[in-house]
């Protein structure tokens, strides 16, 4: 936790063996250069960049294996993989793209962002976080380590007993514990960000003046906190099942595979939305900043995202309208499963609202953000024809339920978290991404997108099924499967762009704070931020506070720098009066001058220490999923005798080593503190 | 035409492809050839309209904002407008309505195809990794592949699978339905006309899923009288001294009747009933036509033909001369 502890008690003398119970590697300190230092940190925003680096990395490697069921369907009766080849790389496409791309690129956003936009130095457990990175990037390390190890799963992202339960070989252990894993990490980002969010916000920032990526981010975090135990439930229960023979989905012995089904899509429909909401929010704080204009509806935005995250617990037998539920529980389900539609519309149409009347400028980003609402579109109109129950008995389970979720997830969340990307990078990088590449990424990226998955539109109605491998040559599906394959290349063309983008623009750039002229917290901090972010705690006045701070309206209710407008403007909408000690009254000191203030108001910034904690506990998880797998107890009991070891030593450890000196203050803001540079 | 007019409502982006696009697709369920896939996809129609024309509402309106709006030299800061209550109540309400307006003959739709038919040919549908059996138990016969119904009358399926979900689906003729272990899923379907209508397994049932086809042949009702008549019939004995009972006797040594069924001569239950298998038009799950150069591939390595499928061949692979005489068998089983 960032503490500010202007009479904090003398540290005790760090000799002091008493106060190091535990200890075998000396503990690093905020100065830990290199490798190590990354490994141990746990400051949010380098926690949120190898969150971001390793989800991107995963992305890459989900995407080749998509171009190679592409090439696979570019025709019929290819034989370039084999049946089984197939089967294990469309699974781990899916569970790739889900668990190991947008879950943590949203959660690295999240993670970096989220504190910065509530004015606060640090997440609520620094510590519990860098854990959470650390078991997310050990699961998805072990999920693909099958791949060597025998094969990868090859039971589908969705794991339908009986047949996920009585294969084969260990490929679908993998997925079961890799699962398992990466719930552990999901479920303590989840628990941090929550309480970050809800405990941590800078005076002044009220729950209604929260940005609004903070508000959805908090709303998918609850939603993995109820959801993931869910499947872990389920999970636990296959693994019992392959591991032990227990019976829990063994039809022989009366068990009803539909069990399974509820469980997992009770996870997983919330999951969409844990998928969507991250990427909503970025929209909407793209949208406004080059808009110049607010959002429009703020509140309802906040609350149709809440009605999603409830609404969302009670369409999941939606995923089941073929499984024989019967006419009243199908029914109910089709109703509440369009009535999810009413608060997604409501969203795109005050998105339009927000560009309505404005000064639109097209930066990468705001194209990112527009092509989301365009393609976020066309999946919400595709979702709702599922929702009509009979039409879905046709369509479930072929190609257009494959269009409808990847112009979901694809044209939605992807596009949206590129919009964050290129919003964002100068804050993280301390330079902008090359305007013409990022031009050039989000043509190629919106015609190959398009061109691979409108197609499946067709495909679908003209009844081609999902995870087949191959299909003959007189379906009529040729044709359209050869644009897709095309259409994926043409994607694969784009991301391509945006690597040598981000490779090639390495030279130091001037970008300032806030180089869109943008609304919120984040870019009132130098970029990249210093490691405390803050070195004042701001004191918030208004949604939109940095926007508040530089703009004034003048009587037509149209923005007016301040300065021009100087003489005449008070703090806006100030329910608070700032008090002199830590206010921001004056426009020059917003402006850029942050070192004439301050000084003798916070004397020091500590920040908690770095610990190779998190990491050694992590590891012990992935020893106990092996031992398990192979039924070798001593290896599991050796990863949970260590993880039980490092747990102890962990919390023994205090959270500021006292050793470790503190930031200080404003007489040397940052200078001795080497700020994250990408 | 009809469906493409459809087709462009759903995705106007794709009406520039459509135009010139008029391919033959078997399992093209917007083309429906009987009454109870017909129903589906009258419902539909209104459903895809609406969604097209809230499609090019919203893709209009983005298109207007981005060309009015764009930030020109001499464009004044915009006001500030934070939002307008009568408008998204209104832009609540709205989509609302018209779900309303959709969820009615929905659901009215589901209760109705929920409904038993009357008078209906009644056969148990048993999936198995990858292909399907059928039982008629009224008529007493069995047979796998491909559905035999006589045109004009209901057909009530009963779903049962021998091992993993499966999912039973001739778009033609009906939506699908999942054969799940352990319970009786019905459904049923009508064919207006005798034709062939070609559907698959659509539920993701192991390495073979995509080799899991499913045929639905409609016949006039005396055909398919004289075809029940045939099925009932027991296996034809091969003619003593010609290569068929050469085969016949190859099948007994080569341990074929372990797993297959043929009236008389072997009771084996985990492949295919083969009694009558000349009678049928295909087989592996319908993924090969029924004639002797698909036979021969199939005999030579029924793993590489169908990765992952049940049969194994026991010992050493069969020679070309034995599935010369295999193959003569099996055509004299009509």
């Amino acid at each position: 936790m960032a503490i500010v502890t202007p009479e904090r008690p003398e540290a005790p003398a760090p000799e002091q063996p008493l106060n190091v119970p535990v200890r075998f590697l000396r503990r690093p300190t905020g100065y830990t250069p290199g490798l190590w230092g990354w490994m141990t940190t746990v400051d949010h925003k380098k926690i949120g960049i190898m969150y971001s680096v390793s989800a991107f990395i995963f992305f890459i490697i989900g995407g080749l294996e998509a171009l190679l069921l592409r090439i696979q369907l570019g025709g019929p009766d290819q034989t370039f993989l084999r049946a089984d080849t197939y089967n294990q790389l469309f699974t781990m496409h899916g569970t790739t793209m889900i668990f190991l791309v947008i879950m943590p690129l949203s959660a690295g956003l999240a993670n970096y962002l989220l504190p910065i936009m509530i004015g606060a130095r640090d997440v609520a457990f620094p510590r519990i976080n860098a854990f959470g990175f650390w078991v997310f990037l050990v699961g998805g390390l072990f999920m693909y380590s099958s791949f060597f190890l025998g094969g990868a799963p090859n039971g589908g992202w969705f794991g339908y007993v009986p047949l996920s339960r009585n294969m084969p070989g260990h490929n679908m252990d993998y997925w079961a514990f890799g699962l398992q894993i990466l719930g552990i990490a999901s479920l303590t980002g989840a628990v941090n960000l929550i309480v970050t969010a809800i405990n941590m916000r800078a005076p002044g920032m009220s729950l209604m003046r929260m940005p609004i990526f903070v508000w959805m981010s908090l709303v998918s975090q609850f939603l993995l906190l109820f959801a993931i135990p869910v499947i872990t439930v389920a999970l636990f229960l296959l693994s019992f099942d392959r591991l032990f023979s227990t019976n829990f989905f063994n039809v022989a012995a009366g068990s009803d595979p539909l069990l399974w089904q509820h469980l997992f899509w009770l996870f997983g429909h919330p999951e969409v939305y844990i998928l969507i909401l991250p990427a909503m929010g970025i929209v909407s704080e793209v949208l406004p900043v080059f808009s110049r204009k607010p959002l429009f509806g703020y509140q309802v935005m906040v609350f149709s995202g809440i009605a999603i995250g409830f609404m969302g617990w009670g369409v999941w037998a939606h995923h089941m309208f073929a499984t024989g539920l019967g006419p009243v529980a199908v029914s109910a389900f089709s109703a509440s499963t369009m009535f999810i539609a009413v608060p997604t519309g409501v969203k795109i149409f005050n998105w339009i609202s927000t560009m309505w009347k404005g000064k639109l400028t097209f930066p990468t980003p705001m194209l990112f953000a527009i092509g989301f609402v365009a393609m976020f579109t066309i999946g919400g109109l595709s979702g709702v024809t599922h929702g009509v129950v009979p039409g879905d008995t046709q369509q479930t389970d072929t190609y257009y339920i494959v269009a409808h979720f990847h112009y979901v997830l694809f044209g939605g969340s992807m596009f949206g978290l590129f919009a964050g990307a290129y919003y964002w990078y100068p804050k993280f990088a301390g330079r902008l991404l090359d305007e013409r590449l990022g031009k050039i990424h989000f043509w190629l990226m919106f015609l190959g997108f398009n061109m691979t998955f409108a197609p499946f539109h067709i495909l679908g109605l003209q009844g081609m099924p999902r995870r087949i491998y191959t299909y003959p040559a007189d379906m009529g599906w040729d044709m359209w499967n050869l644009v897709s394959t095309i259409g994926s290349f043409i994607i694969a063309l784009s991301i391509l762009t945006f690597i040598i983008n981000v490779i090639k623009n390495r030279k130091p750039q001037e970008v300032g704070d806030d180089p869109w002229d943008a609304r919120t917290l984040e870019w009132s901090i130098p970029s990249p931020p210093p490691e405390y972010n803050f070195k004042e705690v701001p004191l918030v006045t208004s949604r939109d506070e940095l926007w508040h701070r530089k703009y004034t309206e003048d009587e037509h209710g149209r923005s007016v720098r301040r300065e021009v407008m100087l003489g005449q403007e008070k703090m806006p909408g100030t329910e608070v009066e700032p008090s002199p000690a830590e206010g921001h009254e004056s426009p020059d000191h917003v402006e850029g001058g942050d070192d004439e203030h301050g000084e003798e108001h916070e004397p020091h910034i500590h920040m908690p220490s770095p610990s190779y904690w998190p990491l050694l506990a992590a590891l012990c998880l992935p020893v106990i999923c092996y031992g398990m797998i192979y039924k070798t107890w001593a290896v599991a009991i050796l990863g949970g005798v260590a993880m039980f070891g490092t747990l102890y030593a962990w919390a023994l450890e205090p959270a500021t080593a006292p050793e470790d000196t503190p930031v200080h203050g404003p007489d040397t803001s940052g200078d001795d503190r080497e700020a994250v540079r990408v | 035409m009809r469906r493409n007019c459809r087709l462009a409502a759903l995705s106007a982006t794709l009406l520039i492809f459509l135009a010139g696009c008029a391919e033959d697709a078997p399992q093209d369920f917007l083309e429906p050839q009987g009454p109870v896939a017909r129903q589906i996809d009258k419902l539909m129609d209104p459903v895809f309209i609406v969604a097209g024309i809230v499609f090019v509402l919203v893709q209009g309106l983005i298109v207007v904002a981005v060309l009015k709006f764009r930030s020109k030299p001499d464009s004044p800061e915009p006001e500030q407008i934070h939002g307008n209550t009568r408008l998204e109540v209104g832009w609540t309400l709205a989509p609302a309505l018209i779900l309303l307006a959709v969820a009615v003959p929905t659901i009215a739709t589901i209760f109705d195809l929920s409904q038993k038919p009357e008078n209906p040919v009644n056969v148990t549908v048993i999936g198995h990794q990858f292909w399907w059996e059928y039982r008629y138990d009224d008529l007493g016969v069995v047979t796998a592949n491909e559905l035999r119904m006589p045109v004009g009358q209901p057909v009530e399926l009963t779903l049962n699978s021998d091992d993993v979900i499966h999912s039973y689906w001739i778009p033609p003729l009906a939506g699908k339905m999942d054969v799940v272990p352990g319970r009786s899923n019905r459904m049923h379907l009508i064919a207006d006309s005798p034709g062939e209508y070609m559907g698959q397994c659509t539920e993701f049932c192991g390495a073979s899923h995509a080799n899991m086809r499913a045929k639905a042949i409609a016949m006039a009702p005396r055909d398919f009288d004289a075809w029940v008549a045939g099925q009932r019939a027991g296996a034809v004995t091969a003619v003593a001294g010609t290569p068929a009972e050469a085969g016949s006797t190859l099948y007994a040594q080569k341990g074929c009747g372990g797993c297959h069924t043929i009236d008389g001569v072997s009771e084996g239950v985990l492949g295919p009933n083969l009694t009558h298998f000349a009678t049928r038009t295909s087989f592996a799950g319908s993924i090969f036509a029924n004639n002797d150069a698909n036979l021969r591939i199939w005999l030579r390595d029924p793993q590489a033909a169908k990765p992952g499928n049940k049969m194994i061949i026991p010992g050493a692979p069969l020679t070309p001369d034995e599935i010369t005489k295999l193959t003569a068998y099996l055509n004299t089983l009509r």
